[in-house]
């Protein structure tokens, strides 16, 4: 799933400062799942700004409203009616929901409540990891299941690097070195032979906006 | 020849070749490169010029290196993987070239982490390996990564660095066996203290037939004080220094630990002259060019062949 940090108050404070009218957008997907930008976390985004701007004398109308997924618009069709109510909208889905409320809605400003962090998994309740950076040219087949590019601090696809320090990375004793944790799993697996070849240069295709279309979605070619 | 370089010449001579190295300052104190470089003129066949090692800014490695070669040396221009793109790497490669460079170091490069700014963005578009095969190509195929003719390939000797101590150990000589079909010409390796390690690395690489492909130079650097050997051994990620060597250095006489450093260092050079496999040192003397002359002398390895 998609991990994502709320921004710090003040920083989200400072956001809408200059509105009195401000819907607090929620995502009930990857966002909720990580206790995020949920129907939950909307109402405790909602509460803490009701308060500081009492307390400032500066009161502000707030509203919340979680759809289950920003990033698709069949449920952002749900915002249509009532945005038009609003200065700004806060919106605590990751930087793709955020990005696809904006487009909807160019008149209004629509401001990020959250940091998108990572694709990551759910390692216990409120603990998440980094496992992916979505490159768009899977190497986990020869790499034992163990991502260089992501779990490498250096992104190596001939680690390990000379900084590997008895199992950890050189950036910290508390980082595994995902070069050594690979060789140990294709050890097991008698699959060595996976890594004892040189690995040349990646294509990087994660340096433009990417566009994925099915092959069974795809417009037929212009004649 | 595959290169117009100097120690390429030293080491097909079959000479047991001795290299430096000079750390570029934190400013552009041109006097500074040249204090450093005086000393290890005739005492050295090739000097690293490290580039922003530890992850800090120093003026570039390539520009160092030409002042070197003013003071008469012959530079080995290190170049990691932390700092630029291929594109960058490439012209930087064809401009060392074209002002006089003949070796090239190729390296991974500290995390950005470790240094003076520790939220720059790592480039890593290409890995240390990636790197050695790329010098390679742009000299024995004459072309770019991209695919198109240099109209002057750069005639570079390739070099790379192996750590023999890093675990797991059993995959260290596998990846030197990686760098080598890569295409390294030479190898400096990490700083040698653990030399029952050594000795088993290298003679892995024999047998393995590596050692008929590459020339390998061990890496020694002396210890300068007690502190210094237990923050190598303690904090330097992937050093291996045992504890008989800071034993040795606390049992010194008082103001003699430096000394006994160098003594230490010596007997190592002794052994690798014998030792089959290595072709040569590698000395770090870190902060310490001054010293490498004594060093040399002490060593038994002046003077340096003339070829």
């Amino acid at each position: 799933m998609i991990v994502a940090e709320r921004k710090p108050f003040e920083e989200i404070k400072e956001l809408v400062k200059e509105y009195k009218k401000v819907l607090v957008a929620g995502c009930g997907t990857c966002v909720a799942v990580c206790l995020t930008g949920g129907e939950k976390e909307v109402d405790i985004l909602k509460t803490e700004l009701d308060m500081a701007r009492r307390l400032e004398d500066n009161p502000m109308s707030l509203a919340g409203f979680t759809v289950e997924r920003q990033c698709d618009r069949e449920y952002l069709e749900a915002f249509d009616s009532m945005v038009g109510d609003y200065d700004a909208i806060l919106s605590m889905a990751c930087g793709a929901g955020i990005q696809f409320l904006a487009e909807r809605f160019p008149q209004i400003p629509v401001l990020p409540a959250v940091n998108t962090t990572f694709i990551g998994v759910n390692q216990d309740i409120g603990w998440y990891e980094e496992r992916c950076r979505s490159c768009s040219n899977c190497v986990l087949g020869d790499t034992g299941g163990i991502c260089p590019v992501t779990m490498c601090a250096k992104g190596l696809y001939n680690g390990p690097c000379g900084g590997t320090n008895k199992g950890s990375c050189e950036i910290s004793k508390d980082q595994p070195c995902a070069w050594y944790m690979i060789y140990e799993r294709l050890e097991k697996q008698g699959r060595l032979d996976r890594i004892t070849r040189f690995t040349p240069v990646q294509n990087w295709e994660n340096q433009v906006p990417r566009t994925l279309i099915q092959p069974g979605y795809r417009k037929p070619e212009k004649q | 020849m595959k290169s117009d370089s100097k120690l390429e010449k030293i080491l097909k001579a079959g000479h047991f070749a001795f290299t430096g190295e000079l750390g570029p300052p934190r400013g552009a104190n041109v006097e500074h490169v040249r204090e450093k470089a005086k000393p290890l003129v005739g005492n050295v066949d090739l000097v690293n010029i490290t580039d922003n090692q530890t992850a800090m800014v120093r003026m570039a490695s390539w520009a160092a290196a030409l002042i070197a070669i003013q003071e008469g040396l012959e530079p080995n221009y290190q170049m990691v993987c932390r700092d630029r793109n291929r594109l960058a790497m490439q012209a930087d490669i064809l401009g060392a070239y074209a002002l006089g460079i003949k070796n090239i170091l190729c390296l991974s490069g500290d995390h950005q982490k470790f240094g003076d700014h520790p939220t720059a963005k790592g480039v890593f578009d290409i890995d240390s390996m990636q790197l050695v095969n790329m010098v390679k190509t742009m000299r024995d195929e004459g072309k770019f990564l991209g695919g198109a003719d240099i109209e002057v390939p750069p005639k570079l000797f390739i070099g790379a660095a192996a750590n023999p101590f890093a675990e797991p150990f059993e995959w260290r000589v596998h990846r030197l066996a990686k760098k080598v079909s890569a295409g390294a010409d030479f190898i400096q390796t990490q700083c040698v203290f653990n030399m029952k390690k050594m000795r088993e690395w290298i003679k892995r690489a024999v047998d393995m037939g590596l050692t008929e492909k590459t020339y390998i130079l061990a890496g020694v650097t002396p210890m300068k004080s007690i502190g210094m050997a237990k923050y190598m051994a303690s904090k330097v990620p992937g050093m291996d220094v045992p504890e008989e060597i800071i034993k040795r250095l606390q049992g010194a006489e008082k103001g003699k630990v430096a000394d006994v450093g160098i003594e230490i260092a010596c007997e190592q050079i002794e052994e690798f002259k014998e030792m089959k496999g290595v072709a040569g040192v590698h000395l770090m003397a870190i902060e310490w060019e001054h010293k490498v002359p004594e060093i040399a002398e002490r060593a038994k390895v002046l003077p340096r062949p003339q070829v």
